[in-house]
Formats: C-alpha cells, structure tokens, sequence
C-alpha cells in the first residue's frame, strides 16, 4: 500500500486572510467559532482558540454548527460557522431552523474542488455548495481575491448580525490556495 | 402506570419541570415537544417541530450563551440518534448547566412505530458516556426521576445525559405555537434580550 501523503504547507502566519476575518468577527462581536476544519481556516480558528472572548468549538458534522449557533442566538450571543464546500450540503436540513425561526447565521465556506483541485471527489460538492445553500434562501456572497476578503466578511456579518439574514461567504479556492499533497506528482 | 410498568412520558417531563424557576427547556420535535406542551406552555420553553437532530444542539448554543441558566432538552431516541455526534461535540464543550433528558421508547412513534435502533440493541447512554459526557444515567423508575430533577435545574459539574425507559403509549397530541419566530422572540425575551 503506498504511504498517505500528509498535507504538506501547514499554516503559520501564511494565511494572510485570516487577521483580517478574525478582526471582522470582533468588530461583530462574534463570540462562538463553530467548525469542521479546513487547512483554509486553521489560521482563523488558532486565532479564535487563542481569544478569551471567543470559543472556538470542533463539530462532529457540520450541521451540529447550525443548530448550536441557533442556540447561542436565543441565548443572545453571536456566532459563525467555518466549514469547506463539501459540508455545505450536510446543513440543508438543519437550516429550517435558521429560515424558520429568522435567525441571524453567518458561515464562511473555503471552496474546494473549482481551482487547481487535485481531488475529484471535492468537484461535486464544491460546484454544488452555493446552489444548496440558496435551495433554503441563505445569501450567498463571494470573495475572490485576497483583497475582497475583509470587505466581503464585513457586509456578510452586518448582513446578518444587523439585518438578521442567513449569510454564507464563499472564500475562493483561488484565493485559498489549492490543496498540495507532498509527492502527489509521483502518482 | 400502564401496563408495561415502564414510566410515562409525561409524567417524567412534568415532574422535570416542576418548580422550574429559571429552567429553560428545549424539546425536540414529535413527542417530546407535545410532552413539553403538555406541561404547560411557558416562555421558557423553546420547542422544535423540525430540524431533526438539532435540539441537544441548540441546548449546547444556550447553555453556552447563558452559563448561569440551568437548560433541559427533552428528546425522543430517534432523534437522538440522529445526532448522535452532538453528544461528542457536548463532550468537547463541558457545559455544566446542560442536561439531555432522552425519552426512549424504542420506535419512531410519529411515523408508525417502527422500531428504532434503541429496540435493537442500542444503547444511548453507553454512547454518551463513550463520547465523553461525565454523567450518563439510564432511568426506570420515579425515584430515579426524583434523583435527576435534584440536577436539572442546577449548575452543576458537566452535561447530563439520561435516558429514560418509557412505555411505548400513543397519547393525545397537545400542540404548541409552530411559529417559529414567535418561539424565537419570546424566548429571548424571557431572557432580557430585546429584538434586534
């Protein structure tokens, strides 16, 4: 069996997208970071783990984050929910509760499969993700270049957090950069 | 008691209930949100009519939000199964005012009775307590009931999670608001929390 290649490029400070959404998040006031991990959000969610005034909180599937978030909403406290493109469809049920009960949700979703992606599997999802979340009236935003990031997180968050919408931001595979296994040129 | 000898549902939920104060409590949808109802309505009460596999997790969204309130979720096993990676995530989180009141009787009673996993060997406290959560109890009797209401309605140490046994009886429906920004508003309300 061939070894598994690890992900190679582990993020230090590589992620420059990362400062700027985390200072959006306080500036909203944004106490909960519920998410499934992406490498694309390792950085933002160190930062969060490291803010006495955030919980960063790991799910088992990303619908647990719709629910919890929902919850810390009644509860009067903010949050967001960090995932990649293929755990978007996991969440369509679950935001019933989100349209049902106009709840402010704001997620911010790394896109796989539709830059550079090695992995077909990521490619169906990935095209897919921003038609689901529209199939259940979530606003679907899009940042595509670096420079977009902060702005685009910024209107999502006052979308939400201040008009009461359901909001996801899309951070492009483009700006996120392609998943790089070591040694994947060799199969 | 029926004659199965196993608990009431009802009974369970309104004894937890009982002398509430501050106690919020979340159901989950089919049964449990009739048991709740049945109760009696409260603004404390927040109840799901959808969302299946969600109420444990919006008990974890309020009990994080307002650690000094005591929160109860009651839910049917089939819903709890369907979330059952919630009970990794309420591991992880340590909530201490949280309690998890699962109400099993074996089948999904909204859509037929079809036995559910529960029935077939399953057993959601074990699973709880492999998760993670400090304090899994299974409950069949009244005075075990007595023993979790001295908890629920406290802060106490980590999230509860007990599963109660109870008869598999069909009982008359009592429906609370389906509106579900109704729910939303009044709940936060009670909470002191002004509309946006």
């Amino acid at each position: 069996m061939d070894e598994i290649a690890k992900p190679s490029g582990k993020a230090g400070a590589t992620q420059p997208w990362s400062l700027k959404i985390y200072n959006v998040f306080k500036e909203f006031h944004v106490r909960h970071v519920a998410y499934v991990p992406d490498s694309g959000h390792s950085e933002l969610i160190r930062r969060a783990e490291g803010d006495q005034e955030m919980r960063a909180l790991a799910l088992t599937s990303e619908e647990e984050g719709v629910a919890l978030l929902s919850g810390a909403w009644l509860g009067g406290e903010r949050g967001a929910l960090l995932m990649q493109s293929s755990g978007v469809g996991n969440c369509v049920n679950m935001l019933s509760l989100v349209k049902l009960c106009r709840i402010p949700f704001l997620t911010l979703v790394t896109m796989r499969g539709e830059w550079g992606e090695f992995n077909p599997w990521q490619a169906p999802m990935g095209a897919a993700a921003q038609r689901a979340l529209e199939l259940m009236d979530v606003h679907v935003l899009r940042a595509s270049r670096l420079d977009e990031i902060e702005e685009t997180v910024r209107a999502g968050a006052a979308m939400a957090f201040e008009g009461g919408a359901p909001v996801a931001v899309l951070l492009s595979q483009r700006v996120i950069g392609a998943k790089k296994f070591a040694g994947q040129e060799t199969r | 008691m029926p004659h199965s000898g196993k608990l009431r549902r009802r009974e369970v939920v309104a004894r937890l209930v009982k002398d509430r104060g501050e106690l919020i409590a979340i159901s989950g949808l089919g049964s449990a949100t009739y048991d709740l109802a049945a109760a009696g309505d409260c603004e404390r009460n927040f109840y799901l009519w959808g969302a299946m596999g969600g109420a444990a997790m919006v008990g974890l969204g309020l009990a994080l939000a307002q650690p000094g309130t005591p929160i109860v979720v009651f839910t049917g096993d089939g819903e709890a199964l369907m979330g059952m990676g919630g009970f990794a995530t309420i591991a992880l989180a340590r909530p201490p005012n949280l309690t998890i009141c699962v109400l099993d009787n074996g089948l999904y009673g909204e859509t037929g009775g079809q036995p559910s996993h529960t029935a077939g060997g399953a057993s959601l406290a074990e699973i709880a307590r492999g998760c993670g959560i400090p304090d899994c109890r299974t409950i069949a009797t009244m005075a075990e009931v007595e023993e979790l209401a001295l908890k629920v309605g406290k802060i106490g140490a980590g999230a509860t999670v007990a599963v109660v046994s109870i008869d598999d009886e069909e009982l008359p429906r009592v429906l609370p608001s389906r509106d579900g920004v109704y729910l939303k508003t009044r709940i936060r309300s009670a909470l002191g929390l002004a509309p946006p």
